[in-house]
């Protein structure tokens, strides 16, 4: 017996909704294996990991808060996979964009009025969409490899952070704690509830149903996917594979940016010496979990903020490495990346037929 | 064994005097819904050139992929010197004696003759004495190559020998060869059968898939035709004409083009290249050096040529994907070597690109939306806004697949799904669609079958006819010399002048492939 992929005519619409759902399904298991090998009942794990955190308001909350980001980088994100830029630099887009965010509240605290967030916002978009400029234009200017070059430009942004809370950020009147100075109130976002949620969620919702429409109808949508799925009958449709690179890589850095900026305009308060649990790398999970659909995007944005969550509350009742939560969205991508095999491909088993004695194989 | 075997074997009997080397017995191969082989015996006899005919999807790849390993039946037998084998893989395949050369060629292009035939055998052992066996057994056979040149600068022919001399080292018995000529001059050609008469007297078989009927009628001894999977006829080539052949692989007459009133001059020049030099984007592409051409309203222009001689680079120029000086181009007098594809189209040039898969239309994507790839930019009503009309696209959708009988399984499928001369017809008849003033088609029936192929081809003249310019890039001289009006040839990057296509032979033509065509460049 032998299993051969066959190449399917058409790709299968019923496994590109079917193959998250069967990913999850697999993620559950592995997860409930994990648990068993380190001494834990798996279904009390299994639990506390992804149904408690369902059930009361506080973490619901808490989701949507850590969903946020999620949600925007990845929808960034789905732009360049689309289009077949691989930015995995999310990450140092989310942290430059969140210090050129925080330059007016950190610099100039007396600039304090209505204009404020909105700059704020603004500046933190620009952050972003610059630092992703440089592997852009590394890529369309010398052909580099832009995995690589946005990859690196992470841990460039993360020293950077580091450096400015430490030295010429910190707050002057805090003690030499390594922190900014707290944001004043028209520095920070609105808060909806009594809770820590912030405008900054109604925001992704409106960027998830903009991108949606542009991806689905417009003619930048179909250049979009038609760019990542076949460069070459791109530019017989008159698109320019370098400007494309040069668009997604702004626009997802923007998101990026305005991402980390309402992170610390939103959440923190302040700027911190790691602001992000890593949302920059997450959110390549969710964009892929979600199909590189906007509205998927939304789903499984949550689905990877609940890992957080869940991750955070098997650490305090039962006391596993809260390292668990990275392995846990590590195999959920391993899992969504293998199932999207059988969109174009499917299984075939073939019985083998019992080999022939071949005749002897004499050359004249 | 099959009862519909039966009045074949009478007839292979009868020409097996020589003995049978390779007997296929109900061989049957289905690829789901498909069924590729049903129920197929042939018969190779030593020292034989066996042709095996057939229109594209007849299943004669999946044939020879199962004689080579590459395949497994679900059904039946082969007997190989009258002994039943199962052959597992190609290296099983060679084991017997049985050599394939393929279509395309697998070669490395960085690499040098010697080093690519190395990796092919195994255990090649010393390098110095594989070099002196190519060297010895390539002018043995009449197709002499360098072992040490880099095969990235040599022409197709020569690439093709490699793979040929490649084949021989490894002493098969029986060499299956598909559309071998494809790619050769028609100097290049003959000497090819040359080689392969002399490989039959020496006992080893051929089999040659070939769409050239004349060639076929030539050098092969006897002829195996399939359609839909099935043996149909057997025959001997030599007692038949290319029309009666070519009866037997579609099944019905072939509709004959044509020409209409032949329309040499006179009409204004429509689409004209001056002086079009390129330097090669890529090390492997050609150079383009200072083309000249003038196409005219109402007649069909053809560039015959040998693959890879600048047919790719010139058909960019035209279209706009290789940006060139700007009076190298000119649309009806407007000089336009700088503008943009869709620029061009504004100015109601079409194009239709040698490769229909992921250049002429992006795989994945619905017919609709690959209407909306080419024409969003014409003024169709495709993209008003910054929005695409789906529901427009699905009106043209049905409009171009009623009208060029496109034939699909289900209502605006994938791209991908189609066959190549369904999808060839869709992308000819989405340009053909919007009545361009000038057409550039690159290859417009490569692959495509016999009934497709005429349909493509009146549709060029009609549009010629009707007052457009029509520039074909063909490496098939039977389409050319059934459509064009003048014809020029393309080598090495140079394009000669074109010349009534009334007074062209194939000598001639097979000269300026050669490299004459450089000397006849400058007189345009």
């Amino acid at each position: 017996m032998r299993i051969e992929l066959v190449k399917r005519k058409e790709h299968s619409s019923l496994m590109t909704l079917l193959s998250p759902l069967v990913a999850v399904g697999l993620t559950l298991v592995a997860a409930a294996i994990l648990f068993t090998i380190s001494g834990k009942d798996p279904l009390l794990g299994l639990y506390k990991f992804f149904i408690e955190p369902l059930t009361d308001t506080w973490s619901l909350q808490e989701i949507i808060v850590k969903a946020t980001p999620l949600v925007l980088i990845a929808c960034g994100l789905s732009v360049c996979y689309l289009s077949n830029n691989w930015n995995i630099g999310a990450e140092g887009q989310f942290v430059f964009g969140a210090l050129c965010g925080s330059f007016l509240p950190v610099i100039f605290p007396e600039f304090a009025n209505g204009a404020t967030l909105p700059m704020m916002l603004l500046f933190g978009a620009a952050g972003g969409a610059a630092w992703a400029m440089i592997p852009a234009l590394l890529k369309t200017r010398f052909n580099t490899n832009e995995i690589l070059t946005s990859l690196m430009l992470v841990y460039v942004a993360g020293l950077l952070l580091d450096y400015l809370v430490r030295g010429p950020w910190r707050d002057p009147g805090g003690y030499n704690f390594p922190e900014s100075r707290i944001f004043s109130d028209a520095a920070t976002l609105p808060v909806i509830g009594d809770g820590r949620m912030s405008i900054s969620a109604p925001i992704a919702v409106i960027v998830v149903i903009v991108l949606a429409v542009v991806l689905a109808k417009t003619l930048k949508g179909f250049e979009i996917r038609v760019m990542g799925e076949s460069p070459r009958a791109g530019s017989f449709a008159g698109f320019s594979a370098k400007r494309l690179t040069i668009f997604a890589f702004a626009l997802s850095g923007a998101l990026a940016g305005v991402a980390g900026t309402m992170e610390v305009s939103g959440s923190l308060n302040q700027l911190l010496p790691s602001i992000s649990p890593g949302y920059g790398f997450t959110a390549i999970i969710v964009a892929f979990l979600g199909r590189l659909n906007p509205v998927g995007i939304l789903i499984a944005g949550f689905v990877l903020a609940l890992s957080y969550i869940g991750g955070e509350a098997v650490q305090a009742s039962m006391g596993v490495s809260d390292k668990i939560a990275s392995v846990i969205q590590g195999l959920l991508l391993f899992f969504v990346l293998a199932c999207d095999t059988f969109i174009l491909y499917k299984l075939r088993f073939v019985k083998k037929r019992k080999a022939v004695a071949i005749g002897e194989a004499s050359h004249v | 064994m099959s009862m519909a075997g039966e009045e074949n074997r009478a007839e292979v009997r009868k020409r097996s005097e020589t003995g049978t080397l390779l007997d296929a017995r109900g061989l049957t191969k289905r690829f789901g819904d498909i069924l590729a082989n049903d129920l197929v015996d042939l018969a190779i006899n030593k020292g034989e050139i066996h042709a095996l005919l057939g229109e594209n999807g007849a299943g004669k790849s999946t044939l020879v992929k199962m004689f080579y390993g590459s395949l497994e039946p679900d059904a039946g037998a082969i007997n190989w010197q009258g002994e039943r084998v199962t052959i597992t893989s190609p290296a099983v395949a060679r084991s017997l004696g049985i050599g394939m050369v393929f279509q395309h060629f697998s070669l490395f292009e960085a690499l040098t003759v010697v080093e690519n035939i190395a990796l092919a055998l195994e255990g090649a052992g010393d390098m110095k004495a594989l070099a002196q066996r190519i060297e010895d057994v390539s002018t043995e056979y009449g197709l002499p190559l360098d072992p040490n040149a880099v095969v990235a600068d040599l022409p197709v022919g020569i690439r093709q020998r490699i793979e040929i001399v490649r084949c021989l080292l490894q002493e098969p018995r029986l060499i299956i060869m598909d559309e071998p000529t494809s790619v050769l001059t028609p100097q290049e050609a003959d000497k090819l059968f040359l080689t392969l008469q002399r490989l039959a007297s020496e006992g080893c078989a051929v089999l040659y898939i070939s769409h050239r009927l004349e060639e076929v009628q030539r050098i092969c001894h006897h002829a195996t035709i399939l359609r839909h999977g099935k043996v149909v006829r057997e025959c001997d080539p030599s007692k038949e004409t290319p029309a009666s052949l070519a009866r037997m692989m579609v099944g019905t007459e072939v509709m004959g083009v044509s020409l209409g009133a032949h329309q040499a001059s006179g009409g204004a020049v429509r689409l004209g290249i001056s002086n079009l030099s390129a330097k090669p984007g890529t090390p492997f592409a050609t150079e383009l050096r200072s083309i000249n051409l003038g196409v005219r309203a109402g007649e069909v222009i053809a560039i015959a040529g040998v693959a890879g001689n600048g047919q790719g680079e010139l058909f960019d120029a035209i279209s706009g994907e290789m940006p060139v000086g700007r009076d190298m181009i000119r649309l009806d007098d407007e000089a336009c070597g700088h503008r943009g594809v869709n620029w061009r189209r504004r100015k109601n040039a079409a194009f239709v690109p040698e490769e229909r898969l992921g250049h002429g239309a992006v795989p994945g994507m619905k017919l609709s939306e690959n209407i909306v790839l080419t024409r969003h930019g014409t003024g169709d009503g495709l993209a008003s806004g910054g929005f695409v009309s789906t529901a427009k696209a699905g009106e043209m959708e049905q409009r171009i697949k009623a009208k060029y009988d496109v034939r699909m399984s289900h209502d605006d499928p994938e791209a991908r799904s189609l066959s190549g001369g369904n999808l060839q017809k869709f992308v000819v008849g989405r340009e053909l669609d919007r009545k361009p003033g000038v057409l550039v088609v690159n290859q417009p029936t490569w692959g495509v079958d016999a009934g497709a192929a005429a349909l493509i081809r009146q549709a060029l003249i009609d549009l010629a006819r009707s007052g457009s310019a029509v520039l074909v890039i063909s490496q098939d001289l039977d389409e050319i010399f059934e459509i064009a009006d003048r014809i020029a040839v393309i080598s090495r990057g140079y394009l000669s002048e074109p010349e009534d296509a009334r007074k062209m032979t194939r000598e001639r033509i097979g000269l300026l492939m050669a490299g004459g065509a450089e000397t006849t460049a400058g007189a345009a």
